[in-house]
């Protein structure tokens, strides 16, 4: 096929020659707006009074970025939009589904919340080391991995988010930081390099990177192709970046040594990343394999409950009980993952962005908490409720929430995936995460009862002098507690999307279409 | 490492590595070359200055931290590819324009402001760290 | 020449982990090295290695005009190499931090962040 001259060429066959309409701009804006606001803060990195500003004003843009994009996709459905007006599968695919723009709203409001707390938690050295421009660049890696629709752009934005999440870790390079961030970041990066021999093995099995069609392509190779040492591959890999047990002692390392800010934004998104490329990843493109491998998710589901919440138990540092308890919440949206019914992924969907929002405002009212006492050491800490009833309460919800008590936001999903899991006759993983909230309520009662609600011990060292709580943390806080709140009184219209998403990851044809318009679906 | 002959050689070695970069990076447009490899370039003819004469007079040469090169450069990739915003096609797709030069035809486009931002970003970076590492070495 | 080359990934896979089992930051730097080149490797020969050629459009031509290498391993390694290299290069200065501050290079010894001798948590209110 010799064509003389470029005139003579067919665009329309490789490229998309219809102009493009400006909605479908959403799809990329959250993750291009936080790239050049990120940008712009690094270059003015000295001007540690206008950093918060200008940063604040980007978080609540991306908010409305990210407010907007749900909308389109709630009412119109999944669409997509191919870098460079390649067609797909040759160009990169930013593709939007009811999961990806519901997670993306929810780290878009956790960030916010998180730069709001930042203004005051974050000292202007801490600020000189770039926290609002690394909090912006891990937004762009955030919402980059919750919106692209190639399996290998998925790798990059991990690593986006990787790399900026070491920038904030060592934010005023304590000693305590270097350690945990040293093993932190040599961890880390085995997994997302496992990740990638897994993608090099899936692009030489398939011949593409593009999710849908990867979709498309499976049902055929099953018969041939190793598709099941894969899929181990991949769930080994999301397990280590979702801190899942027994690969997860990377995150009780390193989790309680920076800023509270920084700890409260990794524990809320950085391990639902993981789960939500295992959500991507084994529960829409291979189904198959998923229900085969269901029982070790299973087990791994239970472990990873009971290991957290007995490792929080045993724990003095109130910051390193949280980054258990973290851990823990990993294992119930795991068990959801195993269940792979439409209810168990909507409970785990649920959960996740429940546990987003609550996990990274137990952070911050575990932080001025510790500020106010002085230490973070249940031995050494006490009279909070004394002095601050009201943070004193506000603590008790989350915690309440996080347990899974009415009346907060924490209650449903762990209705959901009870309910899913004995639907299947799983009656001993169901146990399993009443045992884990019953432990979870020990956990967190003993917390609030010896650092809140005990006065303070004769003889301990006096409590700092400075015990005001500053504005920002209370707004930062509050945003979050009343999100806990609010969606625990009326929980159907989270219910509703969290169903949705989950029929989207297993009825895939809508995905698909977004894509490749001409299509048949199957 | 500080001898006479490198101190004397390291400033021409170095401004001729950063006229090569520019080139290479010029050059990427159509052959091999570009961006990354063109930072890399400028990047360690930084490093090479800072072993002979000191990472003071670096920083002092490069006016600008290395990390605000970095996000300059980041910036100017954002925008080259938000140039596709109001022609409507989608993000990153390479536009072209014609400039007739004193006679000469230029073809100028999205992509070369794009890899010009990856140049900064690699600069900025790789500078930043190889400073790093030698400042540590001195103390 | 895929089987030589898996041969080859193998062998360099079991160096790094060998590396990486070591309890010095310094082997296990050596070891990160090791592994970025095993995993571009790897994806390389997953791109399967077909011919030499080098898949350019020449100047007067619309198509290729011979069956050339593929280019998208390529450039998924190139991406590889970027991340990987920009990964070691931070992973140089943090262990090299690492070392200066906690003045070792041991991982057994690095318990800053997780005390041996901490107090344990109150048995009673």
């Amino acid at each position: 096929m010799a064509a003389s001259s470029t005139a003579h060429v067919d665009l329309s066959q490789a490229m998309n020659v219809d102009p493009t309409p400006l909605a479908d701009w959403l799809v990329v804006m959250p993750v291009a707006w936080c790239i050049l606001a990120g940008a712009v803060l690094l270059m003015l990195r000295k001007r540690t009074e206008v950093q918060a500003r200008i940063g604040v004003f980007a978080l609540m843009v991306l908010c409305l970025l990210d407010a907007a994009l749900f909308w389109r996709v709630a009412n119109e459905g999944p669409f997509t939009m191919v870098m460079g007006r390649w067609l797909p599968p040759f160009g990169i695919a930013f593709t939007v589904d009811l999961l990806g723009a519901f997670f993306t709203m929810t780290s878009g409001l956790v960030a916010l919340a998180a730069g709001i707390f930042g203004r005051d938690d974050v000292d202007s050295t801490g600020r000189r080391y770039g926290f609002y421009p690394f909090l912006l660049l891990l937004m762009a890696g955030v919402s980059g991995a919750f919106l692209t629709g190639d399996i290998f752009n998925l790798y990059v934005w991990f690593e986006v988010l990787l790399i900026s999440s070491f920038g904030l870790l060592v934010l005023g390079s304590e000693r305590e930081q270097i350690d945990g961030a040293t093993k932190y970041a040599f961890l880390n990066l085995v997994g997302t390099t496992l990740f990638l021999v897994a993608t090099g093995y899936l692009y030489g099995l398939f011949g593409t990177l593009n999710m849908a069609d990867i979709l498309v392509k499976a049902p055929e190779l099953r018969e041939t192709a190793p598709l099941m040492t894969l899929v181990c591959l991949y769930l080994l890999a999301f397990a280590m970046k979702a801190a899942a047990f027994p690969v997860n002692f990377w995150l009780p390392a390193s989790y309680h040594t920076p800023k509270l800010v920084v700890s409260g934004l990794f524990g809320g998104l950085l391990t639902k990343i993981g789960i939500y490329a295992l959500l991507r990843v084994l529960v829409m493109l291979f189904p198959v394999e998923r229900t085969e491998l269901g029982w070790v998710i299973a087990v791994l589901a239970a472990g990873t409950m009971l290991f957290g919440v007995l490792g929080a138990l045993a724990q003095n540092d109130i910051r390193r009980s949280v980054g258990f308890l973290v851990i823990s919440g990993i294992g119930m949206m795991l068990a959801g993952i195993a269940l792979g019914s439409p209810s168990g992924l909507a409970g785990a969907i649920f959960y996740a962005a429940h546990s987003m929002v609550v996990m990274t405002a137990i952070y911050f009212a575990a932080g001025i908490g510790g500020r106010l006492s002085g230490s973070f050491l249940l031995s050494r800490s006490g009279g909070i409720y004394a002095s601050h009833a009201i943070l004193a309460f506000t603590t008790l919800a989350l915690f309440l929430s996080m347990t899974g008590l009415p009346p907060f936001s924490g209650l449903w999903p762990k209705v959901m995936l009870v309910k899913a899991s004995l639907d299947v006759g799983e009656w001993w993983l169901a146990a399993t995460i009443l045992v884990t909230g019953f432990l979870t309520t020990i956990t967190v009662g003993r917390i609030w009862a010896l650092a809140y609600w005990k006065p303070r011990a004769e003889g301990a060292e006096a409590a700092p002098a400075d015990r005001s709580v500053p504005a920002t943390s209370v707004i930062g806080l509050g945003m979050l507690t009343v999100l806990t709140v609010v969606f625990g009184l009326w929980p159907e219209p989270l219910i509703a999307i969290s169903q949705d998403a989950a029929r989207g990851l297993i009825d895939t044809s809508s995905y698909v279409l977004s894509v490749f318009p001409g299509e048949v679906p199957q | 490492m500080r001898t006479v002959i490198f101190r004397t050689v390291a400033p021409y070695l170095t401004s001729l590595m950063v006229l090569f970069s520019i080139f290479v990076l010029l050059r990427g447009h159509n052959e091999p070359g570009g961006g990354f490899i063109g930072g890399l370039i400028a990047a360690s003819a930084f490093a090479i200055y800072g072993i002979a004469c000191g990472v003071a007079p670096v920083r002092r040469a490069i006016y600008f931290h290395p990390m605000a090169i970095s996000a300059f450069g980041l910036f100017l990739s954002a925008i080259a590819g938000m140039i596709s915003l109001p022609l409507s096609v989608p993000f990153m797709t390479g536009n072209w324009m014609k400039l007739y030069f004193f006679g000469v035809e230029l073809d100028l486009s999205s992509v070369l402001i794009f890899d010009i931002g990856v140049y900064f970003v690699v600069v900025g970076a790789i500078t930043s760290i190889a400073l790093a590492l030698e400042e540590r070495d001195r103390d | 020449m895929e089987p030589l080359f898996a041969l080859l990934v193998g062998a360099l896979f079991a160096v790094s982990i060998y590396l990486f089992l070591s309890k010095h930051i310094i082997r296990v730097l050596m070891g990160v090295a090791i592994l970025g080149n095993a995993v571009n490797l790897l994806i390389f020969t997953n791109g399967r290695l077909l011919r030499e050629v080098p898949p350019v459009i020449p100047v007067d031509e619309a198509t290729l005009q011979q069956a050339a290498a593929n280019p998208l391993p390529q450039a998924l390694i190139l991406t590889a190499i970027v991340i990987s290299f920009s990964f070691f290069a931070f992973l140089l200065v943090l262990g090299y931090r690492a070392f200066q501050e906690l003045e070792t290079d041991d991982t057994d010894e690095m318990r800053v962040a997780e005390p041996v001798d901490e107090e344990a948590p109150p048995l009673g209110y």
